[in-house]
């Protein structure tokens, strides 16, 4: 328990030491959901700016953590040969592992807590939501999301992981159901948009926040399946050194 | 910090017909060495000779294709868990995140093995104290290092394996590693330092192995290695004739550079009034006169033909 501590502290301190990933994992979900709420530019119909942005902000927000923090500083850690160092104590891989899905736990916990809090303050109604089924999205987004990062940074070299990263996460971003609504898009993109993670994830957590979902149904069954891929995948593909 | 180890002199790394191949590449082509307690023993051969591959069998990092390796009698594959408590570890490369800062990393490695006291300890050993808030991308190379070497001391080691631990860094830096590569040998720790600087190595090894193309080529003190290999050199003030002079001494005669000579195979002092004889009756004079046994790097190079590749 305390060699896991002792980790758990240390990959947050690297993390939170990091301006380029504070910017991504807290500044731009906190200005994306901030701005678009305030300017009454997206097509959201009789919805508020701010309840058809929260659900998506908060799938933006695991995707950030989980898959580009995570995988970009474990990219690094790899081509820095961090992670073979630390193979040389008694930490373990195990722990490691652990440390690192806790750090990202805890960090999507307080991005959960900041994010609602600034939607209430903007005017975001809660009257709708359901805490278990937002809590189970969010970890079942996380599998996803870290199986992806931690795929892309145990194959790639330290600047093309960051590169493939970030270049994923804007794709994600923008066919993602996060920012306007998937309808919006035209028929082939919207087609294959409706099956990525980041639209599932906001689909079902629109419907646990606002119960606006469109289709959570097959959302549910989309994000499980990628869940089963992205983990199977990172096991497979991942390598330490 | 130097807790006596037990069984000085006794084996603590055994290699038997270690052969590793990455991919196609032979790397390390069936070795056999054994390095003791309480000795330094320092791997040496050109950048690609297969000492870090050698070493990363030792330590766990890699499997070997063949052949068997025990440290402290332990299997670094299979009992990696138990050996990681008492071995050393200084990568060639620092393995470490460049925003972690100093202080908070060896503290780090002190709890990740249990010796969160050993944490000033280490600080003040390794001369870091002033640094202690500094992030490791904006140490200077010969920092880093100590650094590293820091983070290899954390459990106490047993056994220590150190990667180019002098490699581009100054002559301050390199007299304490040295000095803390003394203390270890002392205290009765198994040094095994992976070098490619030879005047290093002849500077504190106790037993040296010569790595040349993924092979051992030669091993043993550096008495033993320098038997045989004496040889006088010396300066002259003009060109001479080597055929004539080799002829008159009785012993082989090369040129370093312009005007350097080498006469290969003795130090006796009666070759060298053989030589200054000679030169007299040739109308020139002979400077710089220095007998004894070759350096290592001499004895290298005849070992691997001259071929440092």
């Amino acid at each position: 328990m305390k060699l896991l501590r002792a980790q758990l502290g240390s990959e947050l301190r690297v993390l939170l030491r990091n301006g380029e990933q504070l910017l991504l994992i807290v500044g731009i979900p906190v200005l994306l959901l901030t701005f678009f709420s305030a300017v009454d530019l997206l097509p959201t119909g009789d919805v508020a700016s701010v309840d058809f942005l929260l659900p998506g902000i908060i799938a933006l927000a695991v995707m950030s953590t989980a898959m580009v923090s995570l995988g970009i500083a474990t990219g690094f850690e790899r081509s820095y040969n961090v992670l073979k160092r630390l193979g040389a104590t008694p930490l373990g891989i195990p722990r490691l592992i652990l440390a690192k899905a806790l750090s990202v736990v805890v960090i999507e916990i307080g991005q959960l807590v900041l994010l609602v809090g600034v939607a209430i303050s903007l005017g975001a109604s809660t009257s709708s939501l359901n805490v278990a089924t937002t809590l189970t999205a969010v970890v079942l987004g996380t599998l996803v999301f870290s199986g992806i990062g931690l795929t892309l940074a145990g194959r790639l070299r330290g600047e093309v992981n960051l590169a493939a990263q970030n270049g994923l996460y804007l794709v994600l971003l923008l066919l993602g159901g996060i920012l306007f609504p998937l309808a919006e898009l035209p028929g082939a993109l919207q087609t294959m948009a409706r099956v990525l993670p980041s639209g599932a994830l906001a689909d079902i957590l629109r419907e646990s926040l606002t119960g606006a979902g469109v289709s959570a149904g097959s959302s549910w069954a989309i994000l499980l399946v990628w869940a089963v891929i992205a983990q199977i995948s990172a096991a497979r593909f991942f390598r330490w050194s | 910090m130097i807790l006596p180890a037990p069984h000085t002199n006794a084996i603590a790394v055994e290699v038997e017909g270690l052969t590793v191949r990455h991919g196609f590449t032979l790397a390390v082509d069936n070795v056999s060495f054994a390095a003791r307690s309480g000795r330094v023993t320092a791997i040496v051969g050109p950048n690609g000779a297969g000492k870090t591959s050698t070493i990363e069998v030792c330590e766990g990092f890699s499997r070997a294709t063949s052949g068997s390796v025990r440290v402290l009698g332990l299997d670094p594959q299979k009992q990696r868990a138990q050996l990681n408590k008492r071995i050393g570890v200084m990568l060639q490369d620092g393995g470490i995140y460049p925003t972690a800062r100093v202080g908070e990393l060896i503290r780090h490695y002190c709890t990740l093995f249990g010796n969160q006291r050993l944490h000033t300890e280490l600080l003040n050993l390794v001369g870091l104290n002033h640094v202690v808030n500094t992030t490791y991308r904006r140490l200077s190379g010969g920092e880093k290092q100590r650094l590293s070497l820091a983070l290899a001391l954390a459990n106490n080691p047993d056994v220590i394996f150190l990667d180019e631990p002098t490699s581009g860094i100054d002559v301050h830096g390199r007299d304490l590693i040295r000095s803390i590569i003394q203390q270890l040998r002392d205290r009765g720790c198994c040094v095994i330092i992976a070098t490619h600087e030879l005047d290093e190595a002849e500077r504190f090894a106790d037993d040296i192995i010569v790595f040349h193309q993924s092979k051992i080529v030669a091993s043993g003190t550096l008495d033993d290695l320098r038997a045989n290999h004496e040889e006088i050199r010396f300066r002259t003030s003009l060109s001479i004739d080597i055929a004539s002079l080799a002829r008159h001494l009785g012993f082989e005669v090369r040129m370093v550079d312009r005007e350097r000579y080498i006469v290969d195979g003795t130090s006796n002092p009666e070759v060298i009034v053989a030589l200054t004889g000679w030169a007299k009756d040739h109308g020139m004079s002979i400077v710089d006169v220095a007998a004894g046994s070759r350096r290592l790097d001499d004895v290298f190079r005849q070992l691997t033909g001259g071929d440092q590749q």
